[in-house]
């Protein structure tokens, strides 16, 4: 028997706004409550209840509720099309609410591309779940049993006979759902059991097909209210003031200097300062004519030339495989047999080092936010990617029960991981709390590039032990490497943000690193990592944290090429070699769509005819990851008098399980392609032993329509028999390595440090092909 | 003082009040006008977010100080056109789904309408030069100018 709370309103049932809503533009009616503040709500929604996951309106729209982010990558349309599936609606019958934490379970937010393989599958077994009990529900309403009845349309009806009928609507349509989901895990390892099974592949209508993307007209039409277009009543606008050095801090402020500014007011609590005033325009005036005295400050950097010799020289604080380290579980090193002995017996040993820069998410909007705290609750918009984690973070940093803050996400600029967006929220927050209004808070730009988290800055050692005849008997890939938690990817505590640590919270370090996925069956073989301390104590414009694909490209521009090098040494075909030592089937189906796609012909790197001042050359790379294969070709054509390089073809073989939308998947995979393009082509993070010099796209250069390769070529592989993996990121990891492979067997010069720029690749083309064979000791 | 202007934005005047005569169209339109577009991507003329019509001309409105613009005639991207009736390359970009994130279109859209005024048929390498100087930090750029040219053909 399923029980409703018939009489009992929803807490999201459809507010009549009733003067409620405070919000300038259209908002989803969840927000009605933003005001009439609901800490019920706010405590946390329940993973053990159907209704936490799932509603039905009044009209039979079918509301899900997302515990996840859309950072431009199509997941409220595929989150939509799974659970469409499921409940049997027309796909445009959806409505996804995406991470409002009053309203959404955690599922963690944006992380490791699982926004499909964790939420989405969460949201379509829930989605079963409610179907199969609408189907009970019907069958009590309509007098015949479950067997008896199917759903078209979200109308639950008798097969033999579809008059006899009852919608979905008219079953709860406005009602909650009563009934229990098990679950396990929680956040971004939360996984749910239900009993309905779910449709098999021969049975899709919608999944797998190209709908068009919910959120592009109102992009096109410039109707969607991101995070930086709210404007709540009585809102200030703020910018906040940055010390000129890193570790400076403020020791006066003239608030005169702004006197003439109208409204302008300066917000200073320790070391944390910003300006506040009615108008945009005016805040951005007073950040810049504020006069403040600063606190010598010397963070002694590197600076970006010397920071991978600081990196070879440093002590390492915590490396992989020490079980006294407390390291995040992603972190893992791998073993098979023993390397450390085999490289005793090698007869020569092959080397290679590579350099990964630090990276700027250098998000195309600079992070904003708006706050609105009141004397004991606060509500925050935000676009950062983790928004259950900024609620605690936001409730420890303004002194409130977790339950007294409610995030709701928005649409905002792409970030691609942990960019500047929850720095920006906690420094609306403390700002909002401090004049007790709410307040919007952007950065600009020269904060955007200097003052986000940084990618990590590594340096991949690299070794290959061969016997006397020759053979590989050893292989060792060791990242040295800054953790990926200098700054800690969740925001959930104020020292992970700058406002928190401006507050005079101390960094909260953790060790966190990777190894690459790809799982080549090398008879002794050793992956790890290694990691050195942060630059910096303190709020620090080289914090470093996760960028989008974190265990790939500063890890794999390194492995990948690596490989190649050996296949080079064995006077091997790069693709061959590797599939040698891959097992799996679906890898060698994998290798051969690329290959087929591309033309491959088969033979070893470098090419014979290397002559002229255009060199052609093509370059392979492998990647694995939490069960998304990807198998890339970049071709290239090296000018040698310019040192420029042309990247006219790439091509992925892309392979995630199975396909939910045979269009976004596409365009994820060929986004990223030339997101990717950008960061090995042009991306470095300039600093001196004070600050960091990026403050604009002048200084951080980033890649334009020229420099794009021109086809990339995406070959899907769908596999409707296995769990849908993930998209969002993977393909970035083996791009690095692969232009650089294809750059080795254009001209058998190999690029080693990143960004490929004219000087280096002029540079490297002078020095010539490289000795790097050497005996064993 | 505060001084009133007027600015013409899709086809409506505006009276606004102005204490600078220095900031910024960007600024009036987000904040005196409440508009959702054009967007502050860099306030420095290098990346094109912020990008509006003025006199049909493509012009950066971040560095574009607003009393140069009175009783101009000025369009940003919801006044290109509309779901009822759109402007060719609002469809195409639809169809060819051409957006990640979405914060550079006003960029890429605009400045694409501009070449399309002046030259309805561009190839393919016309494109790509109009747009070289635009930014988008998702890599939509091939599917920015597959866009363009299927609205060239539209």
């Amino acid at each position: 028997m399923i029980e409703l709370e018939l009489n009992k309103l929803s807490r999201r049932a459809f507010l009549t706004a009733s003067g409620a809503l405070v919000v300038a533009l259209a908002t989803p009616p969840e927000w009605a409550e933003a005001v009439q503040f609901d800490s019920a709500a706010a405590a946390g929604v329940r993973p053990g209840k159907l209704s936490s996951y799932l509603s039905i309106e009044p009209d039979g729209t079918v509301v899900a509720y997302y515990g996840k982010i859309d950072g431009g990558q199509g997941l409220e349309t595929s989150v939509a099309q799974l659970v469409a599936e499921e409940i049997d609606v027309p796909w445009d019958r959806v409505r996804v609410v995406i991470s409002d934490t009053a309203h959404c379970v955690n599922m963690g937010g944006s992380t490791a591309g699982n926004g499909l393989r964790q939420g989405g599958i969460i949201l379509r077994q829930t989605a079963a779940e409610a179907r199969r009990i609408l189907i009970k529900m019907g069958g009590e309403k309509l007098g015949l049993p479950p067997d008896q009845l199917t759903v078209t349309d979200g109308v639950v009806h008798s097969i033999s006979d579809p008059a006899k009928r009852v919608t979905y609507a008219e079953l709860i349509g406005g009602r909650q759902f009563d009934a229990e989901i098990q679950f396990r895990g929680e956040a971004q390892q939360l996984t749910v059991k239900v009993d309905a099974p779910l449709k098999k592949p021969e049975e899709f209508k919608i999944i797998g097909k190209p709908y068009p993307r919910k959120d592009m007209p109102g992009k096109v039409f410039g109707t969607l209210q991101q995070v930086t277009d709210l404007k709540l009543p009585n809102m200030a606008h703020a910018r906040m003031v940055r010390p000129p050095v890193a570790g400076a801090v403020p020791v006066s402020v003239d608030e005169k200097s702004i006197s003439d500014i109208p409204g302008a007011q300066v917000v200073w609590i320790k070391d944390f300062l910003g300006v506040v005033a009615e108008k945009e325009w005016n805040a951005v005036k007073a950040a810049r004519q504020l006069k403040v005295t600063w606190s010598e400050a010397n963070a002694n950097f590197p600076g970006h030339e010397k920071i991978f010799d600081h990196i070879r020289a440093a002590p390492v604080m915590a490396r992989s495989g020490d079980p006294t380290v407390k390291a995040n579980g992603a972190s893992q090193e791998k073993r098979r047999g023993s390397a450390e002995d085999a490289f005793k017996q090698a007869a020569f040993v092959l080397e290679g080092e590579y350099e990964y820069p630090f990276m700027s998410h250098a998000s195309m909007g600079p992070a904003c936010a708006v706050a609105d705290v009141k004397d004991d609750s606060a509500t925050v918009y935000t676009s950062t990617q983790k928004p259950f984690d900024c609620q605690l973070g936001i409730a420890e940093l303004l002194g409130f029960p977790p339950d007294k803050v409610r995030a709701i996400w928005m649409f905002g600029t792409g970030g691609y991981a942990r960019d500047a967006q929850g720095d920006a929220t906690a420094d609306a927050a403390v700002l909002s709390q401090h004049l007790k209004r709410p307040v919007r808070v952007q950065y600009m730009r020269h904060e955007s590039l200097a003052w986000d988290p940084k990618g990590t800055p590594s340096v991949s050692r690299n070794r290959a032990g061969f016997d006397k005849d020759g053979d590989l008997i050893a292989y060792e890939n060791i990242t040295k490497s800054m953790s990926m938690e200098d700054c800690n990817t969740r925001e959930r505590h104020p020292e992970d943000t700058l406002a928190g640590m401006n507050l005079g919270h101390p960094l909260n370090w953790r060790a966190s690193y990777g190894t690459p996925g790809n799982a080549y069956d090398f008879e002794n073989a050793h992956w790890g990592w290694e990691l050195v301390a942060p630059l910096h104590d303190r709020a620090s414009p080289l914090r470093t944290t996760h960028i989008r694909d974190p265990y790939g490209p500063p890890i794999m521009f390194g492995s990948e090429a690596f490989i190649d090098e050996i296949a080079v040494h064995l006077k091997r075909d790069p693709i061959e070699f590797r599939l040698q030592h891959l097992k799996q089937p679906r890898e060698h189906e994998l290798f051969a769509a690329a290959a087929k796609q591309y033309g491959w012909d088969t033979r070893p790197s470098p090419r014979n005819d290397r002559q002229g001042n255009i060199a052609t050359g093509r370059g392979f790379a492998y990647r694995q990851l939490g069960g998304t294969y990807i198998a890339l070709i970049a071709e290239v054509r090296v000018h040698r008098d310019t040192g420029e390089i042309e990247i006219p073809r790439v091509v992925v073989a892309h392979d995630c399980g199975l396909i939910v939308n045979s269009e976004t998947i596409k365009h994820v995979v060929d986004r990223q392609i030339i997101w990717q393009t950008s960061r090995t082509m042009h991306e470095e993070v300039q600093f001196d032993g004070k600050m960091v010099h990026a403050v604009d796209w002048l200084t951080y250069p980033v890649l334009k329509m020229p420099g794009v390769p021109r086809s990339v070529e995406v070959v899907i592989i769908n596999r409707p028999d296995k769990p849908t993996s993930g998209a969002a990121e993977m393909a970035c990891g083996p791009l690095p390595a692969a232009i650089s492979n294809a750059v080795f067997d254009a001209t058998g010069v190999r690029l080693r440090r990143i960004p490929f720029t004219p000087e280096r690749v002029k540079a490297a083309l002078a020095r010539g092909p490289e000795q790097v064979v050497k005996a064993s000791l | 003082m505060a001084q009133n202007m007027t600015l013409n934005v899709d086809g409506k005047s505006h009276v606004i009040s102005l204490d600078d005569p220095k900031m910024p169209l960007l600024y009036a339109l987000r904040d005196d006008l409440g508009l959702n577009n054009p967007r502050f991507g860099c306030g420095l003329g290098q990346c094109g977010a912020c990008t509006v019509h003025v006199d049909g001309q493509a012009v950066r409105s971040c560095t574009t100080p607003v009393s140069l613009v009175a009783n101009r005639k000025i369009t940003t991207i919801a006044g290109l056109g509309t779901p009822d009736k759109p402007h060719p390359l609002q469809t195409a970009w639809i169809e060819e789904q051409v957006n990640q994130c979405g914060y550079c279109i006003n960029g890429w859209i605009m400045t694409s309408a501009e070449l399309l005024a002046r030259n309805p048929h561009p190839t393919e390498q016309e494109v790509r030069d109009a747009l070289s100087d635009v930014i988008c930090r998702c890599g939509t750029h091939n599917a920015a100018v597959k866009a363009v040219l299927r609205a060239s053909k539209a």
